[in-house]
């Protein structure tokens, strides 16, 4: 009897722990932002107000809870900074990951066409970057993009051009930047679906009829789509709030959310703007999310 | 007992009417003309050439990597011959995409698209030729009775069991009404029961729709039991082209002789002319003597040549029988598969024969047993004579 009790006592546990890394890291973090979210800015430490305070117990929360507003969350639908900014942002997003996509496709097809014993040494290629710092690689394109950097001396030497492209600080050099970091995270997804693939269907579509084209477009791209999904969610999800990229390679014009938000928590000190734009990126984050798990379910379903 | 006439005599079951090959003015519907074909520094197919009519049950047989595959891939036109000429229908098939040949293949994996439910995998081939939707609907429920799917039409390929799959796999591929279909070991994904079933389900849909059917097998049975013709195939080459009973009967090599089937073979140097039209040979460095006949008059006198015989065409008894080629032993092991026993006999020189007896009683009296002397003995026309 003792044996089981204790046995459930420790699956419980085993269950519990991610529910609680999830609840310590992530919903309680959450709650955080989102009560400040609906707090008013002061000019004070903490720079907002109502704050709670327990030592009055029930009456204090009450009070609390009665001084909340969404006035921050109407401050930004009435502001057309925000809405441009998560609109330019979702823009952003939607362009480099459809050519993340076209770059990254034939990539890993390729790489799931190459000989068994290259594979390997391929996927290492494709993670190699990660071993150099982030920050470092965008600064990188900073040297290879400013107007007498390395792209535009070697185009000048090839005569292509005469006089330098001016791509740093514009909205193709955030192009740039974000198709080249987040390339790996469409290529190996990609590549997972691609090599499990037969490569006999590809043979059977063609014996009855199909050209190459329409063997690509009827076989490989439905099987390949659990891929193209988990890769441009995972390209996707990401780029939306993403500040490095922006913040280094893109001009004052470039407006992006995660820049945004940046600049009203750190430039503006408005903590209670901040974390509403916060909210607002992970509830548009949150529904391509649910859609994707929705998906996924169906797919397994259908599997079965 | 007198001899039957050479003339009535027959090997193995034949479709005594069809047989085309044997018309020297019939025209092959494929052609492969001195046909090689190299992977890098690897010859796979070493200056082949083979006819194939139309309405065969043809079968390319032989161990792995003898070039069986890629004959079929040339076909289908995955692989260009390196050098020589494949032709349909005395088309040169050069340059002829897979998607533009009038050939249809069943893989080995049968290659059945997952994401597709049966129905539209064997609509797949008519929707590319542009056919039109109610006709699609048709011949797709045609085939569904053809291969008796009949209710399986939405299921996914995942839904279904093996047997189901080839079967779907065999409508995909007939579907479009092909001139030749080939097919790459089809049956090998089966359990034996389930295969020789199926065996005889695939002769009765390829003599119901008269299409050509190719199939690339490595397993004997199948191929004696389904084919028309077989080629065996060694080292890229075709070693032997003919009916099942005549590859069984009379191979044409050492290797035929020994992939198909089981065979004895002697090694023997051939003494001269005995009686009746019989020549004597002495096998085992000259201990054992035999006597065999010759009806395609290849032996002489001095000659090497091994000397062949079934292990069903050996008798094995405890008494010393009358007649030619008795071969003393001992019994070395038997193994009783229930329709037939084996009997593995040693023999004075430590070389090991095996003779196989029908059960064809359900009690004997005095069985063999394990350890004991016997003789072993054949006619002389049971051997077959092989160049060394």
């Amino acid at each position: 009897m003792n044996g089981v009790r204790s046995r459930g006592i420790g699956r419980a546990l085993v269950i519990a722990i991610p529910y609680l890394w999830l609840a310590v890291f992530f919903l309680l973090p959450v709650a955080i932002v989102l009560k400040i979210a609906l707090s008013e800015p002061r000019l004070a430490m903490p720079p907002y107000w109502p704050v709670l305070d327990l030592t009055e117990g029930g009456a204090g929360l009450v009070a609390f809870v009665r001084d909340l507003s969404f006035d921050n969350f109407r401050f930004l639908a009435e502001d057309d900074l925000y809405v441009a900014s998560i609109l330019s942002s979702l823009r952003i997003a939607a362009i480099s990951t459809a050519i993340l996509l076209v770059i990254g496709f034939p990539m890993a097809h390729a790489m799931a066409r190459a000989p068994g014993s290259w594979r390997p040494m391929l996927v290492a290629a494709m993670i190699l970057p990660f071993w150099t710092s982030f920050l470092i690689r965008v600064y990188a394109w900073i040297g290879i993009l400013k107007p007498e950097g390395l792209l535009n001396h070697w185009l000048l030497g090839a005569g292509l051009i005469s006089s330098p492209l001016t791509i740093l600080n514009t909205e193709t050099a955030v192009f740039i930047g974000l198709v080249y970091t987040y390339l790996p995270f469409m290529v190996l997804p990609l590549y997972a679906s691609l090599e499990r693939m037969d490569h006999s269907l590809i043979e059977a579509a063609q014996d009855l009829g199909a050209s190459a084209t329409k063997a690509f477009w009827t076989i490989t791209v439905p099987l390949a789509k659990p891929g193209i999904i988990a890769g441009s969610l995972l390209c996707f999800i990401p780029i939306v709030g993403e500040f490095v990229v922006p913040d280094l390679l893109g001009g004052s014009q470039t407006l992006m959310i995660g820049r945004t938000l940046w600049m009203e928590f750190f430039a503006n000190r408005d903590w209670t703007v901040a974390s509403a734009v916060a909210i607002v990126m992970l509830l548009i984050l949150v529904v391509p999310i649910v859609l994707f798990r929705e998906a996924e379910s169906r797919r397994m379903e259908a599997g079965r | 007992m007198p001899a039957p006439e050479k003339s009535s005599r027959a090997v193995g079951a034949v479709r005594q009417a069809f047989a085309p090959w044997r018309d020297p003015s019939a025209r092959a519907l494929i052609r492969f003309e001195n046909v090689t074909k190299r992977f890098g520094g690897v010859t796979a197919i070493d200056d082949l050439s083979l006819d194939i009519f139309e309405g065969e049950f043809f079968c390319l047989l032989g161990p792995s990597g003898c070039g069986k595959s890629t004959l079929m891939r040339m076909l289908a036109g995955f692989e260009e011959p390196s050098v020589g000429r494949v032709s349909l229908a005395g088309e040169d098939l050069a340059g002829v995409p897979p998607y533009r040949r009038p050939v249809n293949m069943m893989f080995q994996s049968y290659a059945l698209f997952p994401h597709m439910s049966v129905e539209r995998n064997i609509s797949y081939g008519l929707k590319q030729d542009g056919m039109a939707r109610d006709a699609i609907a048709v011949r797709v429920s045609e085939m569904l009775k053809l291969v008796q799917m009949e209710g399986f039409a939405s299921r996914r390929p995942d839904q279904l069991s093996g047997g189901q799959r080839q079967r779907v796999a065999l409508a995909r591929a007939l579907a479009k009404s092909p001139k030749v279909l080939l097919l790459d070991e089809p049956l090998g994904a089966l359990d034996k029961k389930l295969r020789e079933e199926t065996q005889f389900e695939l002769m009765d849909i390829q003599i119901k729709l008269g299409t050509t059917f190719i199939v690339v097998t490595h397993d004997q049975e199948e191929a004696m039991t389904m084919a028309d013709r077989i080629a065996v195939m060694d080292h890229g080459r075709v070693v032997q082209v003919a009916t099942p009973g005549e590859i069984y009967e009379q191979p044409a090599s050492r290797f035929v002789a020994e992939f198909v089937g089981d065979i004895n073979i002697f090694d023997a140097v051939v003494a001269g002319r005995g009686g009746a039209g019989l020549w004597s040979l002495h096998a085992q460095s000259g201990a054992l003597p035999l006597t065999v006949d010759d009806p395609d008059e290849v032996l002489h006198a001095g000659d090497h040549v091994a000397v062949a015989v079934r292990p069903e065409k050996m008798r094995v008894s405890r008494e010393r029988p009358e007649g030619e080629n008795v071969i003393e032993g001992e019994i070395w092991d038997i193994g009783y598969l229930g329709d037939w026993t084996v009997y593995r006999v040693k023999l004075d020189d430590g070389a090991v024969i095996r003779v196989t007896r029908a059960n064809a009683t359900r009690f004997v009296e005095a069985p063999l047993d394990w350890e004991e002397k016997v003789f072993v003995s054949f006619d002389p026309d049971s051997a077959v004579i092989l160049s060394r």
